[in-house]
Formats: structure tokens, sequence, C-alpha cells
């Protein structure tokens, strides 16, 4: 039982080691992004950004008033 | 493009029909162009790279744009794939067939679709299921509709009872359905996947004028069907509309209900597909319907992962199913946005499109609709968490 439990781990540490470094490459391979980004570009990231955090803003509230008995 | 007739979209035209009768078909064929306008940037972006929507955002903007929206894709497209189960169970649920028994089945099936091992067979099978989503014309006709009254009241745009709240709400829950974030990475993958080239754009084009036709038609006759056997009713689920219309209307319930299967089929195994693209993508797997499975198992895998659960949830007692519906409305908020927004700036992009990028009388028409699209369905999604907020 103990040899298999050992075995299994090892299996499973080295599944998760190979898909930590799968991610850190493809992280690597795309560093630097490709293209060269217009100023509109840029501006429409940075909206994106804010419209991201302001969404997730609100639903984390709705999340935390639902947790605490609200409506 | 026919598959954006899902369960979830064949539900909300259902409940569209039974409540305000006709007098949205103007809407509707409106949307025809707004899909049509967002697929056609896909359909090019994809000849011209020869990448997927997700492997272009990394490449693109980075890993940091690429994980949130690959991880974003892959959980709005399990949920969603729930959703697909919700439909084809409730739909076959009706015939007396167990929820266990549709689920195994479905899967069944799918395995033999997928694993065909040519994509070309793969679309031919899937335009057959395609197919079977017209059933919704003859039930349409089988309910006898005064003609007069859809082209009176269903083609001149009106708002009944005044633009309120429940109304804006539909309104919402329609582009919701029509515009969904899976459709961009999937038609995008499925233009690579089908190794299509720079000199087949226009045949692409054409490709997805008649699926936003297509789609169009029979979402309008959906509406024709509820809007004719259930005006005025509050019907939450497809399969609910098919409950009541079968106590009056067997043969008809019977069509809306393989209809419903049939969507609910469509949708689940383009949208497993779309996860398992992407990924295969990003991560450097092989990622085709033209390999077998020994060639690409983690893209097979990975598919199969994804419907297997997705359909074991379903069956799960107790399971917040109404819940997580409305969770994928809003998940798919957060992800529709930025793939339209990444879909213009490479569109607009001069080294990556050379002489295929937007043209300005598209970028009119693309920017349009897509800052249309952003504001309607963030509506949809705060109006989903906050009920209340339109009244």
């Amino acid at each position: 039982m103990a040899a298999l439990e050992n075995f299994v781990g090892k299996r499973i540490g080295n599944f998760v080691r190979e898909f930590t470094g799968k991610i850190s490459s493809i992280n690597q391979k795309y560093a630097t992004p490709k293209i060269k980004l217009s100023g509109a570009a840029k501006f429409a990231l940075l909206l994106l950004e804010i419209y991201l955090i302001v969404l997730v803003g609100l639903l984390a509230y709705r999340f935390w008033t639902i947790i605490h008995g609200g409506a | 493009m026919i598959a954006d007739n899902d369960a979830g979209g064949i539900t909300t035209y259902a409940a569209t029909g039974a409540k305000f009768g006709y007098s949205l078909i103007w809407f509707l064929v409106l949307l025809g162009p707004v899909a049509y306008f967002v697929q056609e940037m896909t359909v090019r972006l994809g000849a011209v790279t020869k990448h997927g929507h997700a492997e272009a955002i990394f490449s693109a903007f980075g890993p940091f744009w690429g994980w949130f929206s690959l991880l974003d894709l892959t959980l709005v497209n399990w949920l969603t794939i729930i959703t697909e189960f919700i439909g084809m169970t409730a739909a076959l649920s009706i015939f007396g067939i167990p929820p266990v028994i549709t689920v195994i089945v479905v899967i069944i099936v799918m395995f033999g679709i997928v694993l065909s091992g040519r994509y070309w067979t793969w679309e031919k099978i899937t335009m057959a299921f395609c197919l079977i989503n017209l059933i919704y014309i003859p039930a349409a006709f089988l309910v006898h509709p005064s003609v007069a009254d859809v082209l009176r009241i269903g083609i001149i745009p009106n708002f009944p009872g005044g633009f309120n709240g429940t109304l804006f709400f539909f309104m919402m829950a329609n582009i919701g359905t029509t515009i969904a974030p899976w459709m961009i990475f999937f038609q995008q993958s499925a233009v690579v996947d089908k190794q299509m080239k720079e000199k087949d754009i226009p045949w692409g084009k054409f490709d997805t004028i008649v699926g936003a036709l297509f789609t169009i038609i029979v979402a309008v006759f959906v509406i024709i069907v509820t809007g004719t056997l259930l005006y005025g009713m509050d019907i939450q689920s497809a399969a609910q509309a098919v409950h009541v219309i079968m106590g009056t209307h067997q043969w008809v319930g019977t069509l809306v209900a393989i209809g419903l299967f049939d969507a609910g089929f469509l949708g689940a195994i383009c949208i497993a597909l779309t996860s398992s693209w992407a990924f295969g993508e990003v991560f450097g797997w092989a990622h085709s319907l033209n390999y077998k499975v020994k060639e690409a198992f983690w893209f097979y895998v990975f598919f199969f992962f994804g419907l297997i659960t997705a359909g074991a949830v379903v069956l799960i007692p107790g399971a917040p199913l109404v819940l997580i519906t409305l969770f994928v409305q809003v998940v798919a908020v957060t992800l529709l946005p930025a793939a339209l927004i990444f879909l213009i700036i490479l569109l607009n992009n001069e080294e990556i499109m050379g002489k295929y990028r937007n043209t300005l009388f598209e970028n009119i028409a693309n920017i349009t609709i897509v800052v249309f699209i952003i504001v309607l369905s963030t509506l949809y999604g705060i109006s989903t968490v906050f009920p209340n907020l339109f009244g």
C-alpha cells in the first residue's frame, strides 16, 4: 500500500511539475506582445481594465450582500 | 453559427414570444446583421493569421489578457454546457426518457461524431443537426398563426407596453443569446481547423450570412409558435413551454421538444470543442478534428472531460441549476466585451491583417455594434445580479 501511495504521489508530483513548467514556458513565449499597439488600442485596453475592475467590484459587493443576508 | 440557437437561445425566444407575442420579431431580424458583422471578423482573422482567437490574444496582448480570456472562456463554456444538458434532459423527459439515459447516450453519440477523424465529416454531421433546428418552421405552420398579424405586429418596430424594465430585460436577453462569447472563439478556431486561406474569405463570409439568416429564421419561428399558443404567459424555460403546449397541441409540443433537444446537442458539441481548441492552441497540443485520438490525446481528453463533468452536474440531485443558468449570463459579461475589443484591435492592425484589415465602413459598423453589445450585455448581466434595477 505504501509503495502504491509512493508511486501515485510521484506521478502527481511529476504532473504538477510538468504543468507548471508548461505554464512558465507559455508565459515566456508570449511575454512580449507581437504587435505594436496604437494609442487608441492602448486606450481601449485601459477602458477594458477599468470596466472589469468595476464589474468584478459590483459582483463582489452583490456576493457580500447575499452572504450577509441582503436582498 | 446556427449552433448559436442553443438550448438557452431557444428558451429566450420561447419566453419572448410568450411574453410579448409577435411584437419583438423586428428586433430579432435586426440582430441578424449584428451577428453577421461580429462573426465575419472572426472569419477574416482566422483565415489570415491561421490562429484561433485564444492564441491570437496571447500573441498580441501578452499572458495577462491571454490567461484571463482562456480561463474565463473555459468557465463560461463549462457552465453553458450544463445549461445545454438541462435543455436536452428536459426535452427528452417529455417522452419519458430519464435524464441519466439522455446524458449517457448524448455523450456516446458525441464520442462517435467527434472521433470520426475528419473535420469535414464532423461538419457534415453537425449540419444535419442544424437542419433539424428548422423543425420550428412546420411547428409554426401547425399552430395556424395569422400571417397578417405576424407581419402587422412583428415587422414594424414597436415597444409593447412602452419601453419599460421588463421589455428592456428581454431585449438584452435576446442580444446576450445571439452574440455569445464562445461563438467568437468557436468560429475562428473552426476556420483554422478547416484550413481556410485568404482566398476562401468570400466563401467564409457567404457561410456566415447563411448561418446568421438561419439563426434568425429559427428564432422568429420559435416566437411565432409561442406567441400564438402561449401569449401572455410567463415562461421560465423552454421545457415549461413544451409541457404547456403538449397539453393542447401534442404534435407541436413534440416538434418543439425535438427542437430543444437538438439545440442543446448542437450547443454542447460546439461549445466543448471551443474550449478544447482554445487550450490546444495555447498549450501547443495537437488540436484538430483531423487528428486521431492517439495523435491529439489531450485535445480529446479535454473535450470529453468538459462534457462528462457538465453532464454529471445535471444528474446531481438538488443541483442549483437555475442559479447556474443565471451565473452563465454574469460570467459571459466579463468575457464578451474583452473578446470583442480584442477582435476590433486585431482587425485594425496592419501588421497582422495586411490588406484584409477593417475598412472605414467596417470599422464604423463594427465599432458601433460592439459598443451597443457591450453596453446592453453589461446591463443585462448587472440586471441578472440586481433584478430590481430596471423596475
